[in-house]
């Protein structure tokens, strides 16, 4: 998993609310065995036409959208299904971040696990978010804040929570894996105990 | 554990698996480390996870506490003449064959075509009587929810987590919060478990359920048999609640006594006595709970494209109070106002981990007997397993089915993703007894409604969307 610190670049804005998974990659194309090119698959159904080619004008299209690595969407992004395929692509597309007032629990955990960074922020600064679509902002995970400028230069900052642990993996690049590996001792002795069914 | 217990605080269901399940405590600063007594497979999200294991150079750590099955790539049509099977695509077959090589490899049961009990995941384990009371079950999928029906604590994970489980039987997680949802009263005739989920999750809203695990109570939770209580759990995570539980009763022992899997004998006794007291304990102190009246729930059905919104049928489509449900109106071809019954159905499925059981397929069968789907519907009734197969079979559910014009498939997924191509055509209305009606989830461009199984026949006969009442005063006015 890469690591992730600082990030000053500018917003791709998708407002719609409740992008489910099924949106953010279709079933269709969940029948490979890796997570290889599956960042061409990202939001296929809004992107390309039944043909494959892309839909004009879809902000997706617009070749900032590939050099954006954060996206802001609307509330409760994420929802649905389980599938990892979903911040993998994000991910593959070229988005280290995404920026919302929720995310859903799997999805949120998943992107974590993986190294894409998850961000909720309060109702009203992701309300002024979703009006600066193509804007610059900064993410800060060692301070746990997102920086915005506000019209007359000066800057804003916005802090953020996430949990701590996910914070620290993602701040080094840890595989999360190691701290389960360091309870083994934990884990054996659990399996010879009364509770362990 | 002998001798006098110390005083302690009432529990919630979810509390007493929670804490015996616990490794390693939750700190300020690290995750829980939790047991895993049960981890389901399927050849979606599983190939990425046992590369984990590949990467790092171990094995699977408890093959015997890790069970496989082959559900939402395989194809519903049957094998040609020289056995080869109809996969949608050489990848799809590619992925059946590499969850056949992981199973082989790391010695885990795998339930393939030639198993009798071969099913969806989510109505296989139950069958078996793999899922119990009492247990952590996690599977690389979110209907997971299905098997907290037994009292279980059952959730999806992504396939990082496949991998983390494969290799150490553990998870680490952070305690969600509690909600508790009594539901009071009973249903009324006619109205199901898959009405009263759907409720729920329009009162809720598909994210009300965010960062909690919800146990439903009350009377009318209780009188739901098994297979309604999985559908209830099952459709816990489209309120955006990665768990649902319900207590075990007797309900629960009766339904997994002699299942293969379940202890027998005396050890099934023990076992259920032990279930019995996993309840809630009277002061148990929940962050969330709400009451809902059972009795005014009525048969539901989904208008948009995520699973909060529906009505009762009957209602007209609401008012579009967002930019985002205004979306979804346009997407679906309805306007505020409409009437739903005009609405033209062009397919219907009847299956899946929701509402592919046998008193599912009962329900829409008792509809359809002695009528006919509408020429220009197409209905593909998909059994939930192998086992939901050869019973509905015993009894002669296919041959009703079969006469009424509805297509009886093999067991599996199938519509409810449409990844194995049983697709809904795009632009096409689709009644679909399954669990989610994202854009495209059919489909691209597929227009899904959701409804119970019942009322999914109804519309297959009528045509149209209505309900079982509208085709029987249909008949009366015919």
């Amino acid at each position: 998993m890469e690591a992730f610190n600082k990030l000053t670049g500018s917003i791709l804005v998708l407002e719609q609310e409740n992008i489910d998974t099924d949106q953010i990659i279709p079933a269709r194309f969940l029948t490979a065995t890796d997570f290889d090119g599956i960042g061409d698959h990202l939001f296929a159904d809004w992107r390309l036409d039944a043909d494959g080619n892309p839909v004009t004008g879809h902000v997706l299209n617009e070749p900032r959208a590939r050099r954006s690595q954060i996206l802001v969407a609307g509330h409760n992004f994420g929802c649905g299904s389980s599938r990892e395929h979903a911040p993998h692509a994000l991910l593959g597309f070229g988005f280290r971040v995404v920026i919302s007032s929720q995310i859903a629990d799997i999805f949120r955990n998943n992107s974590q696990n993986v190294g894409l960074l998850p961000v909720v922020l309060e109702a009203d600064q992701h309300a002024r978010l979703l009006e600066m679509d193509g804007e610059e902002i900064s993410v800060d995970l060692e301070q746990c804040e997102v920086s915005v400028r506000d019209a007359d230069g000066s800057e804003q900052s916005w802090p953020f929570s996430i949990d701590p642990f996910a914070r620290h993996c993602l701040l080094r690049g840890l595989d999360r894996f190691d701290f389960l590996n360091q309870a083994e001792d934990a884990i054996a002795a659990y399996e010879n105990s009364y509770e362990c069914q | 554990m002998h001798g006098e217990k110390p005083v302690s605080e009432p529990e919630s269901l979810f509390d007493k698996l929670w804490k015996s399940h616990l490794v390693k405590a939750q700190t300020d600063s690290t995750p829980a480390v939790i047991y895993i007594d049960l981890h389901l497979v399927h050849e979606v999200t599983s190939p990425q996870g046992f590369d984990l294991l590949r990467a790092k150079g171990i094995g699977v750590r408890r093959p015997e506490r890790t069970l496989a099955t082959l559900d939402h790539s395989t194809p519903t049509l049957p094998p040609d003449a020289e056995g080869r099977r109809p996969y949608y695509t050489s990848q799809a077959r590619r992925q059946v064959q590499t969850l056949r090589d992981n199973c082989r490899e790391y010695g885990i049961q795998l339930h393939d075509w030639d198993s009798p009990s071969r099913g969806i995941v989510h109505v296989m384990g139950p069958e078996l009587g793999a899922t119990q009371p009492g247990m952590t079950i996690v599977c690389g999928d979110s209907h997971t929810s299905t098997h907290g029906a037994f009292g279980a604590l059952a959730f999806g994970i992504g396939t990082t987590e496949v991998g983390h489980v494969l290799a150490k039987q553990c998870l680490l997680q952070t305690k969600p919060k509690s909600m508790r949802i009594k539901l009071k009263g009973r249903l009324a005739e006619g109205v199901t478990a898959k009405d009263m989920a759907l409720n729920i999750i329009r009162y809720l809203g598909m994210n009300g359920g965010t960062g909690y695990v919800i146990e439903y109570a009350g009377k009318a939770v209780r009188a739901l048999d098994m297979e309604g209580r999985m559908t209830l759990c099952n459709l816990t995570i489209e309120a955006g609640a990665r768990a649902g539980m319900i207590a075990p009763d007797q309900t629960t022992i009766d339904y997994l006594r002699g299942r293969p899997m379940a202890p027998q004998g005396a050890d099934f006794d023990r076992a259920a006595e032990k279930w019995l007291q996993l309840a809630s304990d009277a002061d148990a102190d929940f962050d969330s709970e709400i009451t809902l009246d059972a009795s005014l729930m009525r048969p539901a059905i989904t208008y948009g494209t995520d699973p909060g919104m529906s009505v009762a049928i009957g209602e007209p489509v609401p008012e579009a109070a967002t930019h985002s449900h205004a979306k979804a109106l346009r997407y679906m071809g309805f306007s505020s106002g409409q009437s739903m019954q005009e609405r033209q159905v062009d397919v219907v499925f009847v299956g899946s981990c929701t509402n592919g059981r046998i008193s599912d397929l009962r329900a829409a069968a008792k509809v359809l007997q002695g009528r006919q789907v509408a020429p220009h519907v197409q209905m593909l009734v998909v059994p939930g397993s192998e086992s939901v197969r050869k019973q509905a079979e015993s009894e002669g559910l296919h041959t009703t089915i079969l006469a009424a014009g509805a297509e009886w498939r093999l067991p599996g997924c199938s519509m409810c993703l449409a990844m194995n191509g049983d697709l809904v055509p795009a632009g096409s209305t689709a009644v679909s007894t399954s669990n989610r009606n994202f854009e495209g989830r059919q489909g691209a461009g597929s227009r899904t409604l959701l409804a119970s199984p019942e009322t999914a026949a109804a519309c297959a006969v009528l045509g149209r969307v209505g309900s079982v009442a509208d085709l029987e005063s249909a008949r009366e006015a015919g």
